[in-house]
């Protein structure tokens, strides 16, 4: 099982029982799961984004080698973030990076991070975006961020034939109802994880409204409870073939790895 | 490694999730846990199908698969509950008992009722409780907050035959919806009613805010649903509140079973934790109702 979506460290308002990377990497395995995809929560809220990427290469290195793949930040309104792209991809030997456009304050129709995918797509690291970390409702009261709409990607991702594109903790952002993302529906470069996917038949109508071959596991863990996930797989109804390429098989294809 | 179903089973009450399972033996290994699990929470309007009974087979699909026994369903068939007529009201209750006939074993029904209407709250309380199969009130939703004492004749009835009262709650970053509840204003109405039994619905939503405001009033009962399955909720209500004051409600079918009851099984918390949260603590909760009823629990 690969596990496309979970962070080191310390979720800046809450204590979690999984953020030591020790405990993380212990659980996940406790889990079945053979490969987690870890960002950091340090990226969130830290401007020294070189530091953060150093720190969760280390921690990924010392707590779950060959376990734990680190997907380091990279901030396309910080000066020089070029650099840290080269740094996550050379030095680290990262297959891809994690963004938080909601977080970091810009539009992923911006310019720069048109420039941020197309450089991507150039040197093969593959993008998660992260359009929500929490409800809105919940949020602390001085730290309001909404998600990232993903509607003006929906415009231009067809400039990104070879970019591999992951959509995380999407929710109710990539409801059905909202035809116009349905070019990044539609797009066969871009994947969802199903961590925020909710309703009685969420996960269905989701690959449904993708393409099942293009949905990952994907648990938000630690911030969420690791067991949502599994058990919204576990009660899809979903085939034997299906359930497997969900929990591993398409996050391998993914990064080019199927 | 061979997995057999009793072990995965084990595994997922204790929180250690399927280990390994190979994909030909994952089919086998769906419900999430070996408690009886009861859901206090529950609305038919998401589901697929045209009637109550097709919505809510739909639903009992679902707890099969989780290993789910039974739910209490209660309004939101039609998008109208926060301000509904009387006729509204009465169809909704309708739709209720229609579908928990068909399905006797797997579903029990809650009124629906806006208490603003003082006069047709009793009477529908009357037809539905007393003299109707519903065994509980709520989840009450209505545009009137709970602690108005427009509430308390229906606390009152709802006292007299020992029915719990599920009362929809959110305190919301950014402000709640005009007429909204959230915790304090149930721990007023609790306050004035303290042989009444109610269930914080939602715990706020915001539940580090939720769990604190209810803490002092032993008469309101935590419940999990219907908010994201942020960890820790389930061990500061358990650590908070003791886990005989925490019940398991999905909020299904806008919210998944899964992600609702992960809060429980992956909870950091004893088997005898959860087994009170996922379904010993409504039993309880239910008893007077369902003997007097003669239905099983």
């Amino acid at each position: 099982m690969i596990d496309t979506n979970v962070h080191l460290f310390q979720w800046p308002f809450r204590r979690l029982a999984a953020d030591d990377p020790a405990e993380l990497a212990k659980r996940l395995q406790e889990r079945g799961v053979t490969e987690a995809w870890a960002g950091s929560f340090e990226a969130l809220l830290c401007r020294d984004v070189s530091g953060v990427n150093a720190r969760l290469a280390d921690g990924c290195r010392r707590y779950g080698e060959n376990f734990l793949v680190p997907f380091g930040c990279v901030n396309p309104n910080m000066p020089d973030w070029e650099e840290d792209l080269r740094r996550c991809h050379e030095e680290y030997g990262m297959p891809g990076i994690r963004v938080y456009p909601n977080y970091h304050g810009y539009s992923v129709g911006s310019a720069g991070f048109a420039q941020l995918l197309s450089l991507a797509e150039r040197t093969g690291m593959a993008v998660q975006i992260a359009l929500s970390m929490e409800d809105i409702r919940t949020q602390f009261p001085l730290m309001v961020v909404p998600p990232t709409d993903p509607a003006p990607l929906a415009e231009s991702i067809a400039k990104y034939p070879r970019l591999k594109l992951m959509m995380l903790n999407a929710g109710y952002w990539t409801d059905e109802r909202r035809t116009e993302i349905d070019p990044l529906r539609k797009a066969r470069n871009v994947y969802f994880d199903i961590a925020m996917n909710e309703g009685i038949g969420g996960l269905v109508r989701l690959r449904k409204a993708t393409a099942p071959e293009r949905v990952v596991f994907g648990s938000h863990h630690p911030f969420f409870y690791f067991e949502s996930a599994l058990l919204k797989v576990r009660s899809a109804g979903l085939p034997h073939d299906e359930e497997a390429a969900l929990l591993e098989e398409n996050a391998r294809a993914f990064l080019g790895r199927g | 490694m061979v997995v057999t179903r009793r072990s995965v089973v084990k595994g997922l009450a204790a929180g250690l999730v399927a280990t390994r399972i190979p994909a030909g033996e994952a089919q086998e290994a769906r419900a999430a846990t070996s408690f009886r699990a009861w859901d206090v929470h529950c609305h038919l309007g998401p589901l697929p199908g045209d009637t109550p009974e097709e919505k809510l087979g739909v639903l009992i699909e679902h707890m099969d698969r989780l290993g789910i026994e039974r739910v209490i369903v209660s309004q939101g068939f039609e998008d109208h509950e926060t301000h509904p007529t009387r006729d509204e009201v009465r169809l909704e209750n309708d739709r209720v008992m229609r579908a928990v006939k068909h399905y006797p074993d797997r579903a029990l029904g809650a009124l629906y009722v806006s208490p603003d209407d003082v006069v047709f709250c009793l009477e529908e309380f009357d037809r539905c409780v007393r003299d109707g199969p519903m065994v509980s009130v709520g989840e009450l939703e209505s545009d009137v907050r709970c602690n108005s004492p427009a509430l308390d004749p229906l606390v009152e009835r709802a006292i007299a035959m020992n029915v719990p009262i599920l009362q929809h709650t959110w305190y919301k970053t950014g402000g709640n919806e005009p007429g909204e509840s959230i915790p304090f204003d149930l721990v007023e109405l609790a306050k004035r009613h303290p042989d009444a039994k109610f269930i914080c619905g939602h715990t706020g939503g915001t539940w580090e805010v939720g769990i604190r405001a209810i803490r002092d009033t032993k008469n309101i009962w935590a419940e999990v649903a219907g908010s994201d399955p942020t960890s820790g909720f389930t061990e500061m209500a358990v650590r908070e509140l003791g886990a005989e004051r925490v019940v398991f409600g999905s909020d299904a079918g806008g919210r998944t079973f899964a992600s609702q009851m992960a809060k429980v099984v992956g909870a950091d918390i004893s088997d005898n934790e959860k087994e009170m949260i996922l379904g010993g603590n409504l039993r309880r909760l239910l008893a007077p109702m369902l003997k007097a009823k003669g239905i099983r629990a």
